[in-house]
């Protein structure tokens, strides 16, 4: 749609701005504020230049909980991709039953992320939890406080039972946009279902498999709640993810400096990964000729 | 033209008829997938904690609404729902009500610096809230709004603002310029269309984006339990209650965890065919 230039639509996003600059900007600038300063309290404080920052950068702690970090991302992108894919691609087309899956499926998404979590904690339990006790019972020693392995393998299920459906629904909307006449003719040249898939199916589906890919990496790299209720970060420091050591740190330990510092960095990769999310966006809208 | 479109769907109806069945075994499977944990928890609610530690059963064998009837008669209970929702619908109007206009403007003109703004929103939904924890607490306490609905409210539209300008604006492009044109030509005013014409027209994606800030503030817990203690403690921060000195109290976590499945099930059925544009962002 051709948009008409007037600036007098600036009054119409004031109050917005006005808003997200009350609850988004005077926070980040006292994160700023933080990140080159000490304090011994009293309000009273010290610069201290980029101190933190080098402490923050050369961190072994934040280091390995970086790569656990990308690790999460990378295993649960690697499942629920295409595991969302072959789920869109089974589902019901029209009628009742798609409704019905539809709603079955969103509920996960629905659930508050700490009782995702105390769902996830019962269930692995040996004695009243389903998964802990058939598990147990089928011979293995079970244990997902004790064995980090095990820990994540549960954090990992519980992303993939809580997320999945999302990339489901998104292929499931690309899906639709499909015109029929796209499978009348691959019918006619007899091509196999492999080639429709991809050849007609994947890329209409490309954008919202995009958008559903940086979503999901840009949710899982903040998760915070749902392991956290889960393990709590353990056994050790087997699953504590950025979020978690970053709310140990500026809220358990109050060592507002380093958070503070690790803030801004953590802050800068999810304005990196937002703005190739923002260039999809609009060239996907372009795409349409909208 | 009869002989050969038959040759072509005899072939093609056989070999239809197994993959069908494969498509519905996979649905099945993964629907069992999401609905045993939900179905666990339902059972365990009720439970009594005695049967619960007891034994391992697939299904209540006296089924009972105790603990049902222990939240819902405790005011220190209940309260926690009344505190999630009153900050829940509180976090709802008040985006709807900044995004409304946003929306329109940036579905309808350029102007200067439009992208940006656009960008910089998106920013503000994708933002840890682990980010913003600490300075949401030291900001609310410095202006008095600590423990009170309100300030969980306003720090929700973080990131529910620009969800409901994102989706606002998806569903308003939609909607032919001209409507605009011939209704100013008709002499209404820009508040008078928006509010008698403009508004019932997006109808659906209003209460689309309502769904989505409601549900994304209700399930969100870092920075509504940050941001308070007694007074509007949301109800996912007393369920941390049950861990008593007398161990877990299962069947009361249970209930309470399947009584705050309840709202987003009661809705979920109307926005059933927009839910995959509400997660991205009005963007499907």
């Amino acid at each position: 749609m051709d948009k008409v230039q007037n600036n007098k639509a600036w009054f119409l996003v004031l109050p917005v701005l006005v808003l997200v600059a009350f609850s988004a900007v005077i926070p980040l600038m006292t994160v700023v504020n933080y990140s080159v300063q000490d304090t011994f309290g009293n309000n009273v404080f010290f610069w201290e230049g980029l101190t933190w920052f080098q402490e923050v950068l050369t961190s072994r702690q934040v280091h390995s909980a970086l790569g656990r970090q990308l690790m999460f991302s990378g295993i649960i992108l690697a499942i629920q991709i295409p595991l969302g894919i072959l789920i869109a691609l089974c589902m019901p087309k029209k009628g009742v039953w798609a409704s019905v899956c539809l709603v079955l499926m969103a509920l996960p998404l629905l659930i508050p992320w700490n009782v995702v979590g105390t769902i996830w904690q019962i269930l692995g339990r040996t004695d009243i939890g389903f998964l802990g006790y058939t598990l147990n019972s089928l011979g293995i020693s079970w244990n997902y406080s004790r064995n980090p392995l095990h820990a994540w393998i549960i954090v990992v299920t519980m992303d993939v039972w809580h997320w999945t459906s999302l990339v489901a629904l998104l292929a499931y909307a690309g899906l639709q946009s499909i015109p029929q006449a796209y499978y009348q003719a691959a019918k006619i040249d007899q091509a196999s279902r492999w080639k429709v898939f991809r050849y007609i199916e994947l890329p209409k589906m490309q954008g919202v498999l995009l958008i559903a890919i940086l979503l999901r990496f840009m949710d899982s790299f903040m998760i915070y709640t749902e392991p956290f209720v889960v393990t709590g970060g353990g056994p050790g420091t087997a699953t504590s993810f950025l979020s978690i050591d970053l709310v140990k740190m500026a809220l358990g330990q109050f060592d507002l400096g380093p958070a503070a510092a690790f803030s801004i960095m953590y802050f800068l990769v999810i304005l990196l990964v937002s703005w190739v999310f923002y260039t999809v966006m609009t060239n996907l809208d372009k795409a349409e000729g909208r | 033209m009869a002989v050969t479109t038959d040759t072509y769907a005899t072939p093609a109806r056989s070999f239809a008829l197994p993959k069908i069945r494969t498509r519905h075994v996979i649905m099945v499977l993964y629907l069992a997938f999401m609905l045993i944990p939900i179905y666990w928890l339902v059972k365990m609610s009720l439970q009594t904690n005695r049967e619960i530690m007891g034994g391992f059963t697939l299904w209540p064998q006296n089924p009972t609404l105790d603990n049902y009837r222990t939240i819902l008669t405790d005011r220190s209970w209940y309260i926690g729902y009344i505190n999630s929702i009153t900050y829940v619908v509180m976090n709802t109007v008040l985006s709807l009500a900044v995004a409304l206009p946003a929306a329109y403007a940036f579905s309808r003109y350029r102007f200067l610096g439009d992208k940006h703004l656009f960008f910089w929103l998106l920013t503000n939904r994708m933002a840890p809230p682990a980010v913003f924890a600490l300075p949401f607490f030291q900001l609310y306490s410095s202006v008095g709004l600590f423990d009170t609905h309100i300030a969980v409210a306003l720090a929700h539209t973080l990131f529910n603002v620009p969800l409901a300008v994102w989706i606002l604006e998806g569903f308003m492009r939609g909607v032919p310029k001209e409507i605009d044109e011939t209704a100013y030509i008709d002499g209404y005013s820009f508040p008078r269309f928006f509010v008698k014409i403009f508004m019932p027209l997006i109808a659906s994606g209003i209460g689309v984006a309502a769904f989505f800030c409601f549900m994304f503030s209700w399930v969100e817990l870092l920075l509504s339990r940050t941001l308070t203690a007694v007074n509007a403690q949301p109800i996912a921060s007393i369920m941390t209650r049950t861990v008593g000195a007398s161990g877990i109290d299962w069947g009361v976590l249970a209930a309470a965890g399947v009584l705050t499945i309840v709202p987003g099930a009661l809705v979920i059925y109307f926005v059933r065919n927009y839910i995959a544009k509400g997660f991205a962002l009005g963007r499907v």
